[in-house]
């Protein structure tokens, strides 16, 4: 017996619910853990207490536990999952536009030519916005042509075929990867903040980067999600979604300059980090298929929460160094990578 | 009175200096499938996409029930016009159900999820293409046949007026080819819809269609009912090959007979430049 159109229906939406309850859930989870793990590990139940304003600073007895929840581990936290869940939706996005499942941020290049950006705005000190906006801004600037340049590149009368793509991405990353290193042999003194910075990670976390970059990535997650609908009619052909009433063209440069906006705010942040784009929208597809709709939201939960546990482990792997976060990324990131690769004529039709 | 359901007027388009349609003009009532015909580079495809919008046309007009397409936005066009496209290649793993429900997209708020009514209609158009039974099945792992019909219940779910199919049972077996052909008369005889389909396929196009439209290098060659349109004279100059013809009682429509390819020093014409 085939089930009935409203059936199928239901069970979708109902499966939808599902994915997202547990998904919020997790991310409840990764985050109490995130902050309890680290050098010092604090228990969930004191956590909770110094969170709920139970324990404050006692001036006569100071307790270091709260000065690094509040300072240090909350910050760093939040900010991982800004992050996590900004390279999350910026591969969704960029994988519906160039219609390819293989995009991401870091495959295409995109995330060095922002890196490119930061590191100018490093070393010559830009300030023609005030300080702390100078990385974010030379880095949105940069990602937004590097996008634009490995599009343009690998676009052939109406689609964007896979090994064009990568090749291009391959390219133009290596040329912005080799101008981050002359911006090191030229930094002289400020070598050290560049390498730091480069090196990928979120152990700088502060509550005045998350408060910039927060609403940056917040703004161009809006812009992405809405145009799910879109998206989804767009990976199927331009053709199709322009008989079904799309702006392709205007569409397609909106939702590429919004995921400029966010890979740039992430990247200012934390550098480098590589693969989240590309793990976490391919197994939210298996989990949900391949609707925008779900896929963007879940995408952004997930992505918030592998981040939040891979920066846990990054501080606890190789206690008490930390070891940046951008290693066990790519460590976890480049097999997977592979075995897409393998797999996806098989599982894409492409 | 009431207007004629779609008028195509004096259309001409070009890419820089090459002139691909040449004040092409037809007109179109409801119920009837008109097929347009001619050699590749002709403009069938152009011709197709100026009259959605999708390209826009330097000069001549499109309307659809006295209203100026160009006048309306894509997604009033997508509530007129619904369009199955050439290519069809699903590369995302989308189930029928899901590609049939984007038909309801134009007629949604952009965020407004499908209502009860929506999954009527879409129950309605995929009964239409018999795609029921494939609802929870992915494009990727469908037959060419299949997926041409979830595409063709997707553009019923728009509710259209009118349907562009551009050789939409190109790369198909010939049992699947008669089998979408069947569904799209069908449908503009039950539905009143206006169906417009480029093709390749005389044979096809002659037992289908109402009224042909031969195109040569831009231009209409010759337009009217099959017999007219595809005369001997006009095979021979539009497609180089010797034809005819005729009405077979045995399935009361019109067929060809091709005889064969003229000679090739005998090419009249040829491709301009």
């Amino acid at each position: 017996m085939v089930p009935s159109i409203e059936e199928l229906h239901q069970k979708k939406l109902a499966l939808w619910t599902l994915v997202l309850v547990v998904l919020i859930a997790g991310l409840v989870i990764a985050s109490i853990i995130g902050i309890c793990v680290g050098t010092i590990s604090i228990s969930p139940g004191k956590v909770f207490a110094i969170l709920t304003g139970q324990i404050t600073v006692d001036p006569l007895h100071p307790d270091t536990d709260v000065a690094i929840i509040r300072e240090v581990r909350l910050p760093r936290v939040l900010l991982g999952a800004v992050v996590g869940a900004a390279l999350s939706i910026a591969g969704v996005a960029m994988q519906g536009v160039f219609r390819n499942p293989m995009a991401s941020p870091s495959v295409l290049g995109i995330s060095s030519g922002a890196a490119f950006g930061a590191s100018l705005a490093i070393v010559l000190g830009f300030s023609f916005v005030s300080g702390q906006f100078a990385i974010p801004v030379m880095a949105f600037v940069f990602c937004m042509a590097t996008m634009f340049l490995v599009y343009g590149i690998s676009r052939t009368g109406g689609i964007v075929p896979v090994e064009t793509l990568l090749l291009a991405g391959i390219a133009v990353g290596s040329l912005f990867a080799a101008l981050v290193s002359f911006m090191q042999f030229i930094a002289e003194e400020k070598l050290s903040s560049v390498v730091f910075w480069l090196m990928g990670g979120l152990n700088q976390a502060t509550w005045g980067q998350l408060i910039i970059v927060t609403p940056l990535i917040a703004l161009g997650s809006v812009i992405i999600f809405w145009y799910a609908r879109d998206l989804n009619l767009m990976t199927i052909g331009e053709d199709h979604a322009s008989s079904l009433g799309v702006e392709t063209q205007k569409v397609i440069l909106r939702l590429m300059v919004a995921t400029s906006l966010v890979v740039a705010a992430a990247v200012s942040v934390s550098g480098v980090i590589g693969f989240v784009g590309l793990i976490i929208p391919h197994m939210i597809r298996l989990m949900v298929g391949p609707d925008h709709r779900i896929l963007m939201p879940a995408s952004i939960l997930a992505g918030a929460s592998f981040m939040i546990i891979t920066d846990a482990l990054a501080r606890i792997l190789m206690a008490p160094s930390e070891m940046p976060v951008g290693i066990l990324t790519a460590l976890i990131g480049a097999p997977f990578f592979l075995y897409l690769l393998r797999r996806r004529r098989h599982m894409m039709g492409w | 009175m009431v207007a004629t359901r779609l008028k195509v007027q004096g259309v001409e388009f070009g890419y820089k200096s090459v002139r691909v349609l040449d004040g092409v003009g037809f007109e179109a009532e409801a119920g009837e499938v008109i097929g347009v015909l001619g050699p590749n580079g002709s403009g069938k495809t152009t011709l197709l996409k100026c009259m959605n919008k999708a390209l826009k046309p330097r000069l001549g007009s499109v309307l659809v029930d006295d209203r100026e397409v160009s006048d309306l936005t894509r997604k009033e066009i997508a509530r007129e016009m619904g369009v199955v496209p050439q290519n069809s290649g699903v590369n995302f793993p989308f189930t029928a159900l899901e590609i049939v429900l984007m038909g309801r997209g134009p007629s949604l708020g952009r965020f407004q999820t499908e209502g009860d009514e929506d999954l009527r209609i879409v129950k309605r158009s995929m009964k239409a293409t018999d795609v029921l039974e494939l609802a929870a099945r992915p494009m990727t792992e469908l037959s060419g046949g299949e997926k041409q019909r979830v595409i063709i219940a997707r553009a019923l779910a728009q509710c259209p007026k009118i349907l562009l199919l551009d050789e939409p049972t190109l790369h198909l077996d010939v049992n699947h080819q008669l089998e979408i052909m069947d569904i799209v008369r069908h449908l503009a005889r039950e539905q009143r819809l206006t169906v417009v389909m480029v093709s390749h396929d005389l044979n096809l196009a002659a037992r289908y269609c109402d009224k042909l439209i031969l195109l040569l290098e831009g231009k209409v060659l010759a337009a009217g009912k099959v017999e007219e349109v595809l005369t001997s004279e006009n095979m021979e100059r539009v497609f180089k090959i010797r034809g005819s013809v005729q009405y077979d009682a045995n399935v009361n429509t019109w067929t060809v007979s091709i005889l064969g390819a003229l000679p090739r020093q005998n090419e009249i014409g040829g491709d301009s430049d």
